[in-house]
C-alpha cells in the first residue's frame, strides 16, 4: 500500500485530479464500447420477434381467409 | 468454417471466458497500479496514467493492425467475416486512441507543463484517430454493405503506412514524448514493482479487446444475416 489514507490516494501527491480523470473517462468509454453491442442485440431481438409475429398473423389471416 | 454462422456459434463458447478474463486482468492491474506500485522519485503519483495511457496506446495500434490485415482478406478472398470484423474494429480502435489521447494530455500536463504539442508521436496519433473515423464515416456514407467494405479496406490498408511513423516517431525525430520503456531486445528502462502491473493492464486491455471485437462481430452478423434460416431459428429460440 503506497497511501497512508483514503484522501492521500485520492489527492495522489497533488495530481490527483488528472490521474482519477483518467481513469474515470476510460472506464465510461471502456464502458460504452462494451454495452453498445449487448444494447443492440437486445433491440434486434426485440424487433425481429415483433416482425415474427406480424408474419405470423398475416398467414393466419390468409388462411382463415379474412 | 469461416462463415459468419460458424463465427457466431464457436465465439459464444468463447465469450465467458475472455469476458471473466478480461474483467479480472484489468481490475487487478487497476488496483495495483493505483494502489501499491511505488511512486515515481521524478513524476510522483502523475506516472500511475502509465497505466492505461500504455496499453491503451498499444491496442490503439495493434487494432488498427486487425483492421489492416482483415481489410486485405476482404479485398483478396472476398471473405464477409473480414468485412465484418474490419467495420467493427474501427469503433472500437476509435475508443482506444480516444482513451490513448486523452490519457497523454491529462499527463502531459503536470509533467511537460502542457495538454499538447505539435511533435511527431502526438500528431501521428491524432491522425490514428481520424483515420479510425474516417472508416466509420466512408462506411456510413454508402448505401450497400459491398461498396462500403470495398472503400474501407482500401482506406485502411493506405492508412496503414501511419502505424509504422507513430511506432518510431520517437526515435526518428526529436520529441517531447519519452521513448519506450517496454524494449523487447534488451533490458525494459523500467522497475520491475512498476513493470509487473503495466504488463497486467497490457494483457487486460488486449483480452478486453477480443471481448469488444467479438461482440460487436456477433452483433454485426446477426444483423446482416437477419433473413437467415438460422438466425429466425435463434429469434423463435428467444420468444420462447
Amino acid at each position: 500500500m503506497q497511501f497512508d489514507s483514503f484522501s492521500a490516494l485520492m489527492a495522489m501527491g497533488g495530481h490527483g485530479i488528472y490521474v482519477w480523470l483518467v481513469y474515470g473517462i476510460s472506464f465510461v468509454v471502456l464502458l460504452g464500447l462494451l454495452v453498445a453491442p449487448l444494447r443492440r442485440d437486445q433491440q434486434f431481438f426485440k424487433q425481429q420477434k415483433m416482425l415474427m409475429r406480424r408474419e405470423q398473423h398475416a398467414k393466419q389471416q390468409v388462411e382463415t381467409g379474412s | 468454417m469461416g462463415s459468419p454462422r460458424w463465427f457466431y456459434q464457436i465465439s459464444g463458447y468463447w465469450l465467458p471466458w475472455v469476458a471473466v478474463v478480461a474483467v479480472s486482468l484489468l481490475l487487478v492491474g487497476a488496483v495495483w497500479g493505483l494502489v501499491y506500485a511505488p511512486t515515481d522519485f521524478k513524476q510522483g503519483d502523475s506516472y500511475r496514467i502509465i497505466f492505461i495511457h500504455v496499453p491503451a496506446s498499444a491496442i490503439a495500434m495493434a487494432g488498427y493492425m486487425v483492421m489492416a490485415v482483415a481489410a486485405a482478406i476482404s479485398l483478396i478472398w472476398k471473405m464477409k467475416l473480414a468485412e465484418v470484423v474490419m467495420k467493427c474494429c474501427a469503433p472500437i480502435g476509435a475508443g482506444m486512441t480516444f482513451i490513448s489521447l486523452v490519457s497523454g494530455s491529462l499527463w502531459g500536463k503536470p509533467t511537460w507543463g502542457t495538454y499538447w504539442v505539435w511533435d511527431a508521436r502526438l500528431t501521428s496519433m491524432l491522425i490514428l484517430f481520424f483515420l479510425y473515423l474516417g472508416v466509420i464515416a466512408l462506411y456510413e456514407a454508402f448505401e450497400d454493405n459491398v461498396s462500403a467494405s470495398k472503400a474501407c479496406a482500401v482506406l485502411s490498408l493506405v492508412g496503414s503506412v501511419n502505424i509504422p511513423i507513430i511506432y518510431w516517431s520517437v526515435e526518428w525525430w526529436n520529441s517531447l514524448h519519452q521513448p519506450a520503456t517496454i524494449k523487447f531486445t534488451e533490458e525494459s528502462t523500467m522497475h520491475i514493482d512498476m513493470l509487473q502491473p503495466l504488463l497486467v493492464m497490457i494483457a487486460g486491455f488486449y483480452c478486453f479487446f477480443g471481448l469488444l471485437l467479438l461482440l460487436h462481430t456477433r452483433s454485426e452478423i446477426l444483423f446482416r444475416e437477419r433473413n437467415t434460416k438460422w438466425v429466425k431459428a435463434l429469434v423463435a429460440e428467444d420468444a420462447n
